[in-house]
């Protein structure tokens, strides 16, 4: 054990002391600060690694040569990733963004190795003294999505490209049918898992197989423009994710859930550079600016567009949570009694469906 | 099910089948002659990233398929000079090339990311092309047609033609074909730049067909798939069209079932299924035979020299 130790000890002190000349850590205050990003998918996927890159680029923006950012992307998910972190830590960054849920694990193992470094984990629950997690409520942007497929589709269907069956996803599938469900009560919201975050060709075609099955709407969790593609080939509507799509579905893109990361990593930069920063979760929604919506299709009705903009406006102002009681699993069982709201605690380990949810 | 529902699923089938048919049908070709390119994955995506950006640059989507095939047949050609002309291992060269493929991709299409190209359309005018039954039939881009003719081509000048049969020499026995005068490795230039061709093709049929956009990886994996579907053929044509189909049968019925509902059989199973069916082809096939070569040709993945 001992010579185990001392050797890994050994290795490190090599690392720092090889990075010392080249970065000037310690040499002089001016020198930049190193932040590192690690992608699930590939920066070019105009989805949910693209948001991220783009909080990234944000930061270049704010600092300037104050930074030093660099990116690992199509960082597949498990013990890879504590690879590429461990290299973005000798690199001699000092603030580490690990950008998806499956890097919940190596980051915590990594970061127990480097204790000087901060690291940031999005949309986990897993911290530690030197791990922060943070995570947007995409959950208030599919409620007004919902809102609008409520309001506009005319078989009452909607289709959902998902990803995997984690809380996050099943937490989104319910509040966006939770929200068109207030508007129609019959409305039906189909479920297919692709159970790839990735692959377009199949994203269309789940789309497309929804379509079939009778969906006039498609929303989705997974990270391509493909299914958007395929509403707009079928002539149906279609909802962009984690970016503004209306590019590759102009007629059928009715609005898009915007993740906006670049404030929370300007404020987490500079709080490294002060020396105030902390541990802790964030969880930011509309209000705080971590999820915004694209602008409207023209073909959003009047009625739909004011609907939409209420809801927006009563979740940025705490009058309105997506998910109020009271709400049955399909089973019938109360989840969230009458009057109450669902806490985070709750909401961070959704395994259930609310009625009419095909999944 | 009604008529309208399975024609839309018929489409999507034929949609998800033409490329996997077009790219393993050219691996077939280069099998035949004895080289076996693992860079499949590769040069679809540099064909799919080629013919998008000459599509979106021209706004021309003949011509973005007409640099796809250069593209595909450019990346074959690092291969076949590494390969063929030097002589490395031709495993890790074809899986060198996927990985470049890959990065290549990446490089050039970056500037392209978030844009998109006018949709490859039917070939048949709209009156046959719309008509709500016979479009299954009429309502096909020129890819489709292309590859159920290209398979039926392959097929007559590898079992009929004498310059298929020269072909499958070099491929079975090169020494021998070397010792009767024939250019073995001229002969496995060509056939290594017609796959590189058809899989380009393949790659381009989903960024211009499919889903017309450029992102990263745009492929995601079909490439395997086309190699895996040659095994499964055995090296014949016929069989790599019913294979190609099955698998697009069940990529598509997964997805269907999944939005249709249906609980009796886990979706899981049906994702499954091709793989399962490769393995069963390939055990019936081994179980007739004693050599349990499952008819490769001999002298596939070994390197030739003339001296």
């Amino acid at each position: 054990m001992t010579s185990i130790i001392t050797r890994r000890r050994l290795t490190f002190g090599a690392a720092a002391a090889s990075t010392l000349p080249i970065l000037g850590r310690g040499a002089s205050a001016q020198a930049p600060l190193g932040v590192g990003f690690i992608y699930v998918g590939p920066i070019g996927d105009h989805g949910y690694s693209w948001t991220h890159d783009q909080g990234r680029l944000a930061l270049e923006k704010e600092y300037g040569a104050k930074v030093k950012t660099s990116f690992i992307e199509n960082v597949a998910e498990g013990p890879d990733a504590a690879r590429a972190l461990r290299q973005l830590a000798q690199a001699g960054n000092q603030l580490i963004f690990a950008t998806s849920f499956g890097f919940m694990n190596p980051t915590i193992q990594v970061a127990k190795q480097f204790p000087k470094i901060k690291f940031e984990h999005a949309t986990g629950y897993m911290r530690a003294e030197n791990v922060a997690t943070y995570d947007a409520r995409f959950y208030e942007g599919r409620a007004v999505i919902g809102t609008i497929a409520g309001h506009m589709s005319k078989t009452g269907q909607a289709g959902y490209v998902a990803s995997f069956p984690i809380p996050e996803v099943v937490m989104g599938i319910n509040a966006f049918h939770l929200a068109a469900r207030k508007v129609n009560p019959n409305f039906k919201t189909k479920v297919v898992w692709c159970s790839t975050w990735y692959d377009p060709a199949k994203e269309a075609d789940a789309a497309k197989a929804l379509i079939d099955q009778g969906a006039d709407m498609i929303t989705q969790h997974t990270d391509s423009p493909a299914p958007l593609q395929a509403a707009e080939q079928r002539g149906v509507y279609a909802f962009g994710q984690a970016s503004d799509m209306r590019s590759f579905a102009p007629k059928a893109h009715l609005s898009a859930i915007v993740d906006d990361w670049s404030g929370y990593y300007i404020k987490r930069v500079k709080e490294v550079m002060d020396g105030s920063w902390k541990s802790g979760a964030v969880w930011g929604g509309i209000k705080d600016g971590f999820v915004k919506l694209a602008p409207y299709n023209d073909a959003v009705t009047p009625e739909a567009r004011k609907a939409a903009d209420e809801v927006t406006q009563a979740i940025a102002s705490g009058k309105l949570h997506p998910f109020t009681g009271e709400l049955k699993d399909q089973k019938g069982e109360v989840r969230v009694k009458a009057g109450e709201t669902a806490t985070d605690e709750m909401l961070s380990k959704m395994d259930w469906y609310v009625d009419g949810i095909q999944a | 099910m009604t008529t309208a529902m399975l024609v839309s699923i018929l489409m999507t089938l034929i949609a998800a089948s033409t490329p996997l048919l077009l790219a393993a049908l050219g691996e077939l070709v280069a099998e035949k002659a004895g080289v076996l390119n693992l860079g499949v994955e590769g040069m679809m995506l540099c064909g799919a990233v080629a013919g998008f950006a000459v599509a979106f640059s021209s706004g021309s989507t003949a011509l973005g398929l007409v640099a796809a095939l250069l593209a595909g047949v450019a990346a074959a050609m690092i291969f076949a000079v590494l390969a063929l002309s030097l002589g490395a291992n031709q495993v890790a060269t074809g899986l060198a090339l996927t990985i470049f493929g890959i990065g290549a991709s990446s490089l050039i299409g970056a500037g392209f990311v978030g844009r998109t190209v006018q949709r490859l359309g039917p070939v048949f005018p709209a009156a046959l092309s719309e008509h709500p039954v016979l479009r299954v039939v009429f309502g096909q881009d020129i890819l489709v047609y292309l590859s159920l003719a290209l398979v039926a081509g392959v097929a007559y000048v590898l079992r009929r033609t004498r310059a298929g049969l020269i072909l499958r020499a070099v491929g079975e026995n090169d020494a021998s074909a070397h010792a009767i005068g024939y250019p073995v490795i001229a002969i496995r230039y060509a056939a290594v730049a017609f796959g590189g061709a058809l899989a380009g093709l393949g790659g381009a049929y989903f960024s211009l067909a499919l889903t017309p956009m450029w992102a990263d990886r745009l492929t995601a994996g079909r490439g395997w798939i086309a190699l895996a579907l040659v095994v499964f053929s055995a090296w014949k044509p016929g069989r790599l069209l019913l294979g190609a189909y099955l698998f697009g049968a069940v990529m598509t019925l997964e997805l269907q079932a999944k939005a249709a509902g249906v609980a009796w059989l886990a979706p899981e199973v049906l994702a499954m299924a091709p793989y399962l069916a490769t393995i069963a082809v390939l055990t019936m096939m081994s179980l007739g035979r004693k050599t349990g070569r499952l008819d490769a040709p001999a002298c596939l993945g070994k390197p030739f020299s003339a001296s």
